[in-house]
C-alpha cells in the first residue's frame, strides 16, 4: 500500500525521464542508421571509422583529457585550501558564483579579454613582451574551459576532503608519517571519489563541447561536439550527426562505468 | 630511590585564539613505565594534555620535557609516541594488516620484519588471523584492538589513549579494562589514559590525575584519591560521596549535623568550618539507639550489588548509604560510622598545602 503511494510520487520524474532521456536516445539511434537520402544503412558507422572522424573523437579525447588535468591540478590545491579557511561558505559561494552565468556571456567575455585590443594583450605590451595572438589558440581554448569546468572539480572535492574525518589524518602524523606522506597515503586515497566525481563532471561535458571551439578556438579546434553541431545544423546530414553522438553516448558510458564509485565493493 | 620521569609538564597554559585557558598553568611529571589516568569532566582540558603530549598542538606558555629534551614544537611525527583515538580513526580503506603495518611502513622497515611484528602485535591483543578483514567488517571491540596493535607495534615510549573504551557497552567495557591493564604491565610501556568514567580510573591507574577548569586537582594512586579527597570537586567527582559543612573544634574532633564526632583529621585552626566527606558504604544502618546519626529513609533503590538509601536527618543533609540491608521508606533508622570513615577537607585547599599539612602532623605524630 505504502508502496503504492510512493510508485505514484514517482510518476512526474519517470515521465521526464522516458521522454526527455530516454526517447531522444532511441531517436538518436534510430537517425544515425539513415543516410542524407534517408535509405536505411550502416555506412555512418563505416565513416565514423575514416581517419577524419577518427582524428576528431581523438583530438576530443585530447582536449577533454588536457582540461580535466588542467582542472584538477587547480581544483583540488584549491579545495585543500577551502576547507582550513575561516569563512568556507563564503570562499566556497564565490566559486560557485560564475556558474550561476550564461555560459555564452562567459565565452564572449573571453574574447574580450582575449581580444587583439583586449586586457590580456594590453597587460603583455606594458610588461614589455608585446601583443600576441591569444584568441583562436589552443591555449585559449583549454584556458576558457578549464575557467568553466572548474568549479565542478572543486565541488565534488571539497566535499570529499569535508567528510574526511580530521582525526585520521592525526593518526597518520602520529604514526610517524609526514605532511607529503599523510597526504599521499591517507588524504587523496581517501578523497579518490570526489576526485572521480569531479573528473566525470569534467571529462563528459568537454568531450562534446562546440560552442566554445567555435567562439574561443574559432574552429581551429575541431571536436565530435563540433562535428555534431556541423551535421545537425549546417550540412542538415542528421545521420552522420547521430552517429557521432551514439559514439559519444558510448564513450560517457565508458567513462563512467570507469570512474564510478565502486561503493558495491569498497 | 630517584624518579624515571619521562615526561614533564612546567607550567603550561594552552589557550586557543583569545578563549580562556584551557589549561591554567599546569605542571607534573610522567614516570616511566607506569598506568597514568587523566580524569575529568568533559572541557576539563585533558584531551588538550593528551594533545599537547602527541604534538598535535603546542602549549601557549610554558614548557614540555620527553626524556629531559624541550619538545614543544616538535612535530607530532617525529615523537616517540602513539595515541589510541577516541574513534580509532582506523584507515577506511586499508585492512587490518596494513592499518597495522602503517607506522611500520613509514619507517621503510623490510616487508618480512613487518609481517612478523604485525602479527605479534595481533597475537597481543588477541585478533590472530584477522589480517585480511577490512576495517569495516570489525565490531567495535575489535576496532578498539586494532587501534591498540597499531600503536603498541611501534614499540613507542608513551602510548596515549584518548577515552578509547567510550563508545563500547559495559560488558565490553569492563573486559577491555582488565586486558589493557595487563597489556600494560606485560609491555611495560608508560599509558597515558584520558576518561571521564571515575571507575574506569580507580579500576586501572598506578596514578590519576584529577583534573576540572584546566587545573589538576589532585594527583596520587586510586586509593589516595579515593579516601583522601581534597576538596569537594574530587569526593564528588571520585564516586558517591556525602559532603556535608562541618567545624573543627580541636584535634580529632568535629561537629557536623548538630553533633560532635570523633575523627582522625588534624592540622586545622580551632572552630575552621570545613566541609565533611563520608563515603555511602562506610555508613551502616543500625536501630536509632545505636546510630550515631539519626536520619528518615526517603527513598530506596535497588542496584544489584547493594541497596541505596537516601535519607534526611533533622537539619535536612542528604545521607546517601549504601548497604545490603534493606529499609523501609519513611522509617526512622539510625547511621553508624567509624571515626576512621570521617574525612574532614579544608576548604579552598591545594594540593601543596594539603601534603604539607600532612607531612606537618605526621611528623608531630612520630614525635610522639
Amino acid at each position: 500500500m505504502r508502496s503504492n503511494v510512493r510508485n505514484l510520487y514517482l510518476i512526474p520524474y519517470a515521465l521526464w525521464i522516458v521522454l526527455f532521456v530516454v526517447a531522444p536516445i532511441f531517436l538518436i539511434l534510430y537517425y544515425s542508421f539513415f543516410d542524407i537520402e534517408g535509405n536505411l544503412t550502416l555506412a555512418n558507422y563505416k565513416k565514423f571509422f575514416t581517419p577524419v572522424y577518427l582524428k576528431m573523437a581523438l583530438s576530443s579525447f585530447w582536449y577533454a583529457f588536457l582540461i580535466t588535468a588542467f582542472s584538477l591540478l587547480i581544483a583540488y590545491p584549491t579545495a585543500y585550501l577551502l576547507t582550513k579557511t575561516k569563512h568556507k561558505q563564503l570562499w566556497l559561494l564565490l566559486i560557485i558564483l560564475p556558474t550561476w552565468i550564461n555560459l555564452l556571456l562567459k565565452a564572449y567575455a573571453f574574447l574580450g579579454i582575449f581580444g587583439t585590443y583586449g586586457l590580456a594583450n594590453a597587460i603583455l605590451e606594458t610588461i614589455g613582451i608585446g601583443s600576441k595572438q591569444i584568441l583562436f589558440t589552443d591555449f585559449s581554448f583549454v584556458f576558457v574551459s578549464v575557467y568553466i569546468f572548474i568549479p565542478f572539480m572543486i565541488l565534488p572535492i571539497y566535499n570529499s576532503l569535508e567528510q574526511l574525518n580530521p582525526s585520521l589524518v592525526d593518526a597518520a602524523r602520529d604514526l610517524g608519517a609526514s605532511a607529503w606522506t599523510t597526504f599521499r597515503r591517507v588524504v587523496f586515497p581517501l578523497t579518490l571519489d570526489g576526485v572521480k566525481a569531479g573528473c566525470q563532471a569534467v571529462f563528459i561535458p568537454a568531450l562534446s563541447l562546440f560552442m566554445l571551439t567555435r567562439l574561443i578556438a574559432g574552429n581551429r579546434v575541431i571536436t565530435l561536439g563540433t562535428a555534431v553541431e556541423q551535421h545537425f545544423l549546417v550540412t542538415q546530414d542528421w545521420g552522420m550527426g547521430a552517429t557521432i553522438a551514439v559514439f559519444l553516448i558510448i564513450a560517457m558510458a565508458v567513462i563512467m562505468s570507469l570512474t564510478g564509485n565502486r561503493r558495491g565493493k569498497v | 630511590m630517584s624518579k624515571d620521569v619521562i615526561i614533564r609538564f612546567e607550567n603550561v597554559t594552552k589557550q586557543y585564539d583569545d578563549g580562556p585557558a584551557v589549561l591554567d598553568d599546569v605542571s607534573f611529571e610522567i614516570e616511566r613505565g607506569k598506568f597514568y589516568t587523566l580524569l575529568g569532566p568533559s572541557g576539563c582540558g585533558k584531551t588538550t594534555i593528551l594533545r599537547l603530549i602527541a604534538g598535535f598542538t603546542e602549549p601557549t606558555k610554558g614548557a614540555i620535557y620527553f626524556n629531559g629534551q624541550k619538545i614543544n614544537s616538535v612535530p607530532a611525527n617525529k615523537r616517540q609516541v602513539n595515541t589510541v583515538f577516541q574513534d580509532y580513526a582506523l584507515f577506511p580503506h586499508l585492512n587490518v594488516f596494513e592499518n597495522v603495518a602503517f607506522g611500520l611502513r613509514i619507517k621503510k622497515m623490510k616487508n618480512a620484519d613487518i609481517k612478523e611484528k604485525v602479527a605479534e602485535a595481533l597475537r597481543f591483543v588477541n585478533l590472530e588471523g584477522y589480517e585480511n578483514r577490512e576495517i569495516r567488517e570489525m565490531s567495535g571491540g575489535q576496532r578498539q584492538r586494532v587501534a591498540i596493535a597499531r600503536a603498541i607495534v611501534n614499540e613507542p615510549e608513551v602510548i596515549l589513549l584518548d577515552e578509547p573504551l567510550s563508545a563500547l557497552d559495559l560488558k565490553l567495557r569492563t573486559e577491555m579494562q582488565y586486558e589493557l591493564r595487563e597489556l600494560q604491565r606485560r609491555l611495560g610501556i608508560t599509558f597515558i589514559f584520558v576518561t571521564h568514567d571515575q571507575e574506569e580510573a580507580l579500576a586501572m591507574s598506578d596514578m590519576i590525575f584529577v583534573l576540572n577548569k584546566g587545573k589538576i586537582q589532585q594527583s596520587g594512586t586510586p586509593k589516595d584519591i579515593y579516601d583522601e579527597p581534597i576538596n569537594r570537586f574530587v569526593a564528588d567527582f571520585i564516586g558517591e560521596s556525602n559532603i556535608v559543612p562541618g567545624k573543627m573544634i580541636a584535634d580529632c574532633l568535629v561537629e557536623f549535623a548538630g553533633k560532635r564526632f570523633e575523627c582522625v583529621d588534624k592540622g586545622f585552626e580551632p572552630n575552621e568550618h570545613v566541609d565533611i566527606v563520608i563515603r555511602p558504604e562506610d555508613l551502616e544502618i543500625t536501630s536509632v539507639e545505636r546510630g550515631k546519626l539519626q536520619v528518615r529513609v526517603d527513598s530506596l533503590l535497588f542496584r544489584g550489588v547493594h541497596y541505596e538509601i537516601c535519607c534526611y536527618d533533622q537539619d535536612g543533609n542528604e545521607w546517601l548509604v549504601h548497604s545490603t540491608k534493606k529499609a523501609e521508606v519513611g522509617e526512622k533508622i539510625g547511621l553508624y560510622f567509624d571515626p576512621e570513615a570521617i574525612h574532614v577537607m579544608r576548604l579552598n585547599e591545594t594540593e601543596e598545602e594539603y601534603d604539607r599539612r600532612l607531612e606537618a602532623y605526621s611528623e608531630v605524630s612520630d614525635e610522639k
